[in-house]
C-alpha cells in the first residue's frame, strides 16, 4: 500500500508532474469519494422534492458554467452569448426528439454537438477580434440567435416553443425529479472530469497561454485561432448539453429563457464562482441558483404580508437590485471569487497555529 | 416618394437619438477605456429624475431641467468614485461585469421605486416649433431634440477645444502615461468624464422620455442599441458616433418600411458583425495595428 500524504507545510514540488496532480494528497482522494457517495446515496433518500428540483437547476447550470469558464476564466474569451447557445442547444435536443424521433441518450449529445458547430461560427471573429470588440461581437450573436429561436417558426415553433414528452432512458422513464438528478449529476461528475483533466492537456496548455499573452503564446507555435475557435466550440458543446438537459427538464421550451440576461447570469456565475476554476463554476452556480432562490421566497413572504399587500408588484425588482448589488460587491471585494476564498479557509486550516 | 420621405425623416431623427444616446458613452470609453453596460440605466435615471421634479415635486420645467443635470453629473461622480475607482488595473472582464451589475442594481431601483409602467412628461413644448414642407410635418420634438443636440454638441465642442479640464481630457485619451508624467491628475480625468457622460445620458433620457414616454425596459434596451452605432463609428470617436447614429437610425426605419418590422430590432447588430468583421475599428476609430 501506498503511504499516505498529508499536506505540507509550504510548496515542495520537485517536478512537474507534481504540480500538475489534481490531488495533492490521498486524502483528497478519499474525500472526493466521500462526497460523490453521499451525493448519490445520502442526498436521493432525505431530499425533498422541492430540494431536488433545486439540485437539479443547479446541476445543469454548473454545466453551462463550467463550459463558460473553459472559455473566459481559461482561454480569456470573453463571450456574451452563452444564454443564447444553452437555448440553441434546448431547440437543438428537443427538435431531433420530436422532429427526427432520436431518443433520449442521443439527443442530448447531438445536441451538444450542434451548439458546438454554432458556437464555432460565432467564435469567427475571434480571427480579428480581441478583448472588447470580441464581447460586442458575441453579444450580437446574443441577439440574433435569439431572433431567430423566435422567428423562424417552422423549426422552433415561435412564441409557443415547442412541448416534449417524458424522455425514456435505458427503458427507465424519467418521469420525476429523482430520475432526473441522477442523469444530471452523472453527466455533471463526467463533464467535470473531462474538463479538469483536459485544462492539464496542450490544449488546456495552449488556452491559458492564449489567456495570458495571445502574442507570445503565437510566437511558441500555438496556432491561436484554431485553438480559440476549439476553446468556442467546447464552451458551446458544454452549453448545447445542458441545454438539451434543461429542456427534458422542463418538459416546454420557449424562446423567454434564452435572453440577454441568462448570459449576464452565466457570467456572474463564473466570477462569482472565480475565473479559471473548474470548482469555481460549480460553487458559483451553488452561490448564485440558491441567492435567487432565498430571494423569491423572501419576496413570496414579503407580498403574503398585510403591509406590503398593496405594492405586490413593485417587491419583484428588488431582486433584480440584490443581484446586481452581489455581483458588483464580489467583484470590488473578492476579484477572484468563491474558489479564492475556500483556498484561504483551506490553508489557514492546514498551516494552522502558525500561519503566517 | 413620400413615403419614402416620411422613412428618410423618421430615420434621421431616430438616428440622432441614437447619436445623442451614444456621447455620453463614447465621452466614458475614450477617457478610461471602459465599455459601459449601464449607460441606459443612466439615461433612465435621468428620464425619471426630471419626471419627479416637473411633474411630482412641480418645479418650473427650465429649473427641474439643471436641477436634473446636476444631479446626473453628481450621479457620474458618485459611481466612478465608489465603482470604478477601485477596479482600475483590473482585467477587462472585471469592469465589464462591474457595469453589467451596476446596470442590474439600477434596473431593479428604478422599477422598485416607478415600476414598468409607461409614464408621461406634462406637454410644455410650444407648438410654433413644428416644422411643415408640404407633406412632411416634423414634430415639434424633434425640432427642440435638433437644437439641444446642436447647443450641446457645440458646447462640448468648445469644452474640448479650449477649456483646461477639456485639454486634460483629450491629453489622457491620447495617451494615459504621458498625460500623467506631465501632471494631469489623471483620476480626476475619469470621474468628470463619469460625470460629463452622466449629465448627457440624462439629457438624451429626457428627449428620449419625452418622445416615447418614459419607461424603464425601454430605456434601459436604449443603452443597447448604443454598440452598434458606437462600433459603426469607431468607438472613440464622438464625430463617429453621430454619423453612426444616423446611419443605423435610417437602417431600422427603412428595414422597418420595407422590408419587415420584427427584422428592425435585429439589423443593427448584423450591421455589427460585418463591420467588425471588415473594419473593427470603424469609420473613424482609432486604429490600432497589432497583428494577432
Amino acid at each position: 500500500m501506498r503511504k499516505l500524504h498529508f499536506h505540507p507545510c509550504g510548496n515542495f514540488k520537485e517536478s512537474y508532474e507534481e504540480e500538475l496532480t489534481i490531488f495533492e494528497t490521498d486524502f483528497g482522494r478519499a474525500w472526493l469519494l466521500v462526497g460523490l457517495a453521499i451525493l448519490f446515496v445520502v442526498v436521493p433518500l432525505f431530499a425533498s422534492q422541492y430540494t431536488l428540483y433545486i439540485l437539479n437547476t443547479i446541476g445543469i447550470y454548473s454545466i453551462a458554467a463550467i463550459g463558460l469558464n473553459l472559455l473566459i476564466g481559461y482561454t480569456g474569451q470573453i463571450s456574451m452569448g452563452h444564454g443564447a447557445f444553452f437555448g440553441v442547444g434546448a431547440y437543438a435536443a428537443a427538435v431531433f426528439y420530436t422532429r427526427f424521433g432520436m431518443p433520449f441518450w442521443a439527443a442530448i449529445p447531438a445536441a451538444g454537438v450542434f451548439t458546438a458547430l454554432v458556437g464555432m461560427i460565432f467564435g469567427i471573429p475571434s480571427l480579428r477580434l480581441k478583448h472588447l470588440y470580441l464581447t460586442i461581437a458575441t453579444l450580437a450573436g446574443q441577439f440574433i440567435i435569439e431572433y431567430v429561436l423566435v422567428q423562424w417558426d417552422g423549426v422552433t415553433g415561435g412564441a409557443e416553443g415547442i412541448p416534449l414528452f417524458k424522455a425514456t432512458l435505458f427503458g427507465i422513464k424519467l418521469n420525476s425529479d429523482l430520475k432526473f438528478f441522477f442523469v444530471i449529476f452523472t453527466l455533471l461528475v463526467l463533464l467535470t472530469w473531462i474538463a479538469v483533466n483536459l485544462i492539464r492537456t496542450r490544449f488546456g496548455r495552449a488556452f491559458v497561454a492564449i489567456r495570458d499573452n495571445d502574442r507570445a503564446a503565437e510566437g511558441m507555435g500555438i496556432p491561436i485561432f484554431k485553438y480559440k475557435l476549439l476553446s468556442f466550440g467546447i464552451s458551446s458543446f458544454y452549453a448545447g448539453l445542458a441545454g438539451g438537459l434543461f429542456a427534458f427538464y422542463m418538459m416546454i421550451i420557449t424562446p423567454e429563457p434564452f435572453n440577454m440576461w441568462l448570459s449576464i447570469e452565466f457570467i456572474a456565475i463564473i466570477i462569482i464562482g472565480g475565473l479559471g476554476s473548474i470548482t469555481g463554476s460549480i460553487l458559483g452556480t451553488i452561490f448564485i441558483v440558491s441567492l435567487s432562490e432565498i430571494l423569491s421566497l423572501t419576496t413570496e413572504v414579503l407580498m403574503n404580508l398585510d403591509a406590503f399587500a398593496g405594492s405586490s408588484i413593485s417587491i419583484a425588482p428588488l431582486r433584480e437590485f440584490v443581484f446586481g448589488l452581489t455581483i458588483v460587491l464580489f467583484i470590488i471585494f473578492e476579484p477572484k471569487g468563491l474558489a479564492e476564498i475556500w483556498r484561504i479557509v483551506r490553508s489557514s486550516f492546514r498551516l494552522w497555529p502558525f500561519s503566517y | 416618394m413620400e413615403f419614402f420621405l416620411h422613412l428618410l425623416v423618421n430615420g434621421v431623427s431616430l438616428g440622432f437619438l441614437y447619436a445623442l444616446s451614444a456621447l455620453g458613452f463614447v465621452m466614458i470609453f475614450k477617457s478610461s477605456s471602459i465599455l459601459n453596460f449601464a449607460h441606459g440605466e443612466l439615461l433612465a435615471f435621468g428620464a425619471f429624475l426630471f419626471l419627479v421634479l416637473s411633474t411630482w415635486a412641480g418645479l418650473p420645467i427650465i429649473l427641474s431641467f439643471v436641477l436634473t443635470l446636476l444631479g446626473s453629473f453628481l450621479l457620474g461622480f458618485v459611481i466612478e468614485r465608489l465603482f470604478l475607482r477601485p477596479l482600475i488595473g483590473e482585467d477587462l472582464i472585471q469592469v465589464i461585469m462591474l457595469t453589467v451589475g451596476l446596470a442590474t442594481m439600477f434596473k431593479g431601483l428604478l422599477l422598485f421605486i416607478f415600476g414598468g409602467d409607461i409614464h408621461q412628461y406634462p406637454k410644455f413644448l410650444p407648438d410654433e416649433l413644428t416644422l411643415k414642407f408640404d407633406v412632411i410635418e416634423i414634430p415639434s420634438v424633434y425640432v427642440a431634440t435638433f437644437i439641444i443636440g446642436l447647443v450641446f454638441l457645440l458646447l462640448f465642442g468648445l469644452f474640448f477645444k479650449y477649456s483646461s479640464q477639456g485639454i486634460y481630457m483629450r491629453s489622457v485619451a491620447d495617451n494615459q502615461l504621458a498625460a500623467m508624467s506631465l501632471g494631469v491628475h489623471v483620476r480626476r480625468v475619469f470621474a468628470l468624464s463619469w460625470a460629463i457622460a452622466a449629465l448627457v445620458a440624462a439629457m438624451s433620457g429626457i428627449v428620449l422620455g419625452i418622445i416615447n414616454g418614459i419607461n424603464v425596459h425601454e430605456l434601459s434596451s436604449i443603452g443597447l442599441k448604443v454598440f452598434p452605432v458606437v462600433i459603426l463609428g469607431g468607438l472613440d470617436s464622438i464625430g463617429g458616433a453621430i454619423l453612426g447614429g444616423i446611419i443605423i437610425g435610417l437602417l431600422e426605419t427603412f428595414t422597418g418600411g420595407y422590408i419587415s418590422t420584427s427584422l428592425r430590432e435585429i439589423i443593427p447588430y448584423l450591421v455589427l458583425i460585418v463591420i467588425l468583421m471588415v473594419k473593427p475599428y470603424g469609420l473613424f476609430g482609432l486604429k490600432e495595428i497589432e497583428r494577432v
